[in-house]
């Protein structure tokens, strides 16, 4: 009996074109562009300027505020620029741009360190310095998320290997190639995290990486991770879905994991986790997948940061028009309208629908079908949501209907066969609420 | 770049269903009963059909050019109120009824509520209720079930539930021979009765189908066949637990009512709990309708009194939300 969780969808996975493809080293771009905020939080300040000569892993933004994290070079070249330029989900942001040279130079040793030895908050100040943020897609500081606030801490660690978005198969590839690395991240992870029990979360459509992580379990003398099989459905990689399911907790309204004990870390931030804490090698680079009907040759790929999507799009080839452009998943992923935007921290993959998967469809009435409220994994009445929104009735939204507590998943708008945009309402309607008086 | 793309807020994919899939796989889901219709009573249950489809569609269409809306009769909406009408009223109606009746259904019962979504009761029930009121007469005289398809007229008789009404459960069974003819009767639709309610066996396909289609939750009509089934046996002739369970569920227009009337999305509550008590509602009216009421058949207003009870049962039953629990370590 697989375990899960109350709501969801099946969306159809789209995931055979690129689950066995193994991942492959994208080329380096000639410029990449490294925009100063890439994560949730306070943006960074450049400590480059423009003709500097940087090196790859050297940090190029900081910023003093805690919720945050630096950047840096993800190649080696000059600097030829310090300004605003396009931001995949931001529209615009200030950014660095370099420009590669001929050889590259890292800024990391390549001594292994015994994380044994180190302490908690010294874990935490690599993992700070690295850059590290969630994988996952959301891009939250994750030394951050290392330190609760007091009189908080936890006692689970979850590595989130559900990828439940359709199209992606980057952390599946991950698994089943970098088993024993991210074991070690999740070590490492841990001990930063204080937790005594680990538990590593697959969906069970990914046969491969569920026994590639036992394997390595089986393997590693030091480490008593569990493998929890989880049934395949959207969106079981949410952050509350997973610690519902896998310890019978719910995260209370307005609060935070923590409040259940539970940290959630992505497999790829293990993996960085890992190199950042070993070798010092900050968050250069990272694992995404491109994929779509349009593609060519759809793939794993191992890309720096700031690699423009244009060059992953001329690389992968196109058979036919591609109509959408998703950074991300089809159902949380940000469409853009361009490609000339640098990928980013937070880029778990690319995927391109063309003119017939792109259909926008002209909404009809709601017709109380009740599709929504089963699909809804946070048990709201989505509908509601989309009529107070409509009629302005924000603030009444936000207090009666629990409007905040919506993870934007889209599984009500999926489901929905007035194809009422239901997550569209409730951003407006979030928006509107946060900055009324 | 000149390449345009297409950018809108997520989800980027949607589900293949939509109103006009759902609307037009429930009316193919209909056309058994339908054809059955024409078998037992012959040409004029078809030209009935005809009359109250154009009733729908052309009204609809007429209101929305009236009005300057877009049209909507191709989401199938439109049709499936007449369907249902058709199947409610007896075969040998004048052919203006149905026509008058539709239409009072599409103006009435849902155009000036707002379309499709926005109306509070049934609307091919609400036609039934006016034409009953409107032309008792008419919408009382009952034909035999002649089973021949091409008969032009028919034997006036009495209904089932109308039998045992007016003159009791002996004289229900002397008119059909045996108790398991009376059943059979029932179950294959050689009987007297509304257009589209006889035929027990093919209605059932029907609902099945579409529960398995994920369109209608088993639980409302389960819940409802079994109250009024639960309730007529407690509630018996000859004291408790003698009714007939079997008799009332097949009887009268209970299992299109349970599977096609009262799963009418528009019109019931939003939750499955909702949903139940909206069944167990409408069987205890139906029933109390059929023993102690002064019609024969309790359906038809059971689902109208339970849908105006709709609002209250939802504002009363919100699901229960994520993150408001006791948080348990």
């Amino acid at each position: 009996m697989r375990l899960t969780f109350r709501g969801g969808i099946h969306p159809p996975m789209f995931k055979e074109k690129t689950c066995e493809k193994s991942i492959k080293v994208f080329p380096l771009p000639q410029k990449a562009v490294i925009p100063l905020i890439q994560h949730t939080g306070a943006p960074c300040e450049p400590i480059v300027k423009v003709g500097d000569d940087v090196k790859t892993g050297q940090m190029i933004g900081k910023s003093d505020s805690f919720v945050s994290a630096p950047v840096h070079a993800t190649i080696t070249g000059k600097v030829s620029a310090v300004a605003s330029m396009p931001h995949p989900t931001l529209g615009e942001a200030m950014a660095v741009v370099i420009e590669k040279a001929d050889t590259e130079e890292v800024a990391w040793q390549s001594q292994k360190a015994d994380w044994h030895k180190m302490e908690r908050t010294e874990i935490t100040g690599k993992v700070r310095d690295a850059g590290i943020v969630g994988m996952g897609g959301a891009a939250f500081p994750t030394h951050v998320k290392l330190s609760p606030p007091a009189g908080k801490k936890f006692d689970t660690l979850i590595i989130n290997g559900a990828e439940c978005e359709p199209y992606l198969t980057a952390d599946q590839r991950l698994m089943v190639e970098e088993a024993p690395v991210i074991l070690e991240g999740a070590m490492i992870l841990l001990k930063a995290s204080g937790a005594s029990r680990c538990i590593i979360a697959i969906e069970d459509n990914k046969p491969d990486a569920i026994s590639a992580i036992r394997d390595a379990i089986s393997k590693n003398s030091e480490f008593k991770a569990e493998v929890a099989v989880l049934k395949a459905k959207y969106p079981q990689g949410a952050e509350k879905q997973l610690i519902k399911v896998l310890l019978n907790r719910e995260v209370p309204s307005g609060g935070l994991p923590v409040d259940t004990g539970a940290l959630v870390q992505n497999v790829g931030t293990c993996l960085a986790v890992y190199e950042a804490v070993c070798f010092g090698k900050p968050f250069i680079e990272r694992v995404m997948t491109v994929a779509g009907t349009p593609v060519k040759e759809p793939g794993n790929f191992k890309v720096r940061i700031g690699t423009p999507l244009a060059d992953l799009v001329s690389a992968v080839g196109l058979n036919e028009k591609a109509e959408k452009m998703i950074m991300g998943g089809p159902m949380m992923g940000i469409a853009l309208y361009t490609p000339d935007v640098p990928m980013i921290k937070g880029t778990t993959g690319l995927i391109l629908l063309n003119a017939s998967e792109a259909r926008v469809y002209e909404p009809r009435n709601c017709i109380r079908c009740g599709f929504c409220i089963e699909a809804c994994p946070m048990k709201l009445v989505p509908s509601h949501l989309g009529q107070y929104a409509k009629k302005g009735k924000y603030k009444e939204a936000k207090d009666e209907l629990s409007l905040m507590d919506c993870i934007e998943c889209g599984c009500c708008a999926y489901e929905c066969p007035s194809k009422i945009p239901l997550v569209h309402w409730v951003k407006l309607a979030k928006y509107k609420a946060r900055n009324s008086k | 770049m000149s390449e345009q793309y297409q950018v809108s807020v997520s989800p980027h994919i949607t589900s293949p269903e939509s109103i006009p899939r759902i609307m037009w796989t429930v009316n193919i889901t209909l056309i058994p009963a339908g054809i059955a219709s024409v078998y037992f009573f012959g040409i004029p249950a078809l030209f009935v059909i005809i009359s109250s489809l154009a009733g729908a569609a052309l009204s609809e269409y007429l209101w929305q050019i009236v009005f300057k809306k877009p049209s909507t009769i191709s989401d199938g909406s439109a049709v499936l109120t007449g369907l249902l009408l058709a199947y409610n009223i007896p075969p040998g109606v004048p052919l203006w009824l149905p026509f008058v009746g539709s239409a009072f259904s599409i103006i009435i019962a849902k155009m000036i509520f707002g379309g499709l979504g926005c109306n509070v009761f049934n609307p091919a029930l609400v036609g039934r209720a006016f034409l009953l009121a409107s032309w008792p007469q008419l919408m009382t005289t009952w034909w035999k079930a002649s089973m021949n398809p091409l008969a032009l007229d028919g034997v006036t008789t009495a209904t089932p539930l109308g039998i045992l009404k007016e003159e009791g459960w002996g004289k229900l069974i002397e008119a059909f021979g045996t108790k398991a003819a009376l059943y059979s009767s029932l179950w294959w639709g050689n009987r007297a009765g509304s257009l589209g309610e006889t035929c027990t066996v093919l209605l059932l396909l029907g609902g099945i189908y579409l529960i398995f289609r994920g369109y209608i939750n088993w639980q409302l009509p389960l819940s409802y066949i079994a109250t009024v089934g639960i309730f007529a046996w407690v509630f018996g002739p000859n004291g408790a637990f003698t009714g007939d369970p079997v008799f009332h569920i097949m009887a009268g227009g209970l299992i299109i009512g349970a599977f096609y009337m009262a799963t009418d999305m528009v019109t019931i509550p939003l939750t499955l709990p909702g949903r139940i008590i909206f069944g167990v509602g409408a069987g205890i009216i139906t029933i109390l309708i059929r023993l102690k009421g002064g019609y024969p058949e309790g359906v038809c207003y059971s689902i109208l009194l339970m849908n105006a009870v709709t609002p209250y049962i939802d504002r009363k039953l919100k699901p229960k939300k994520y993150g408001f629990a006791e948080t348990k370590r």
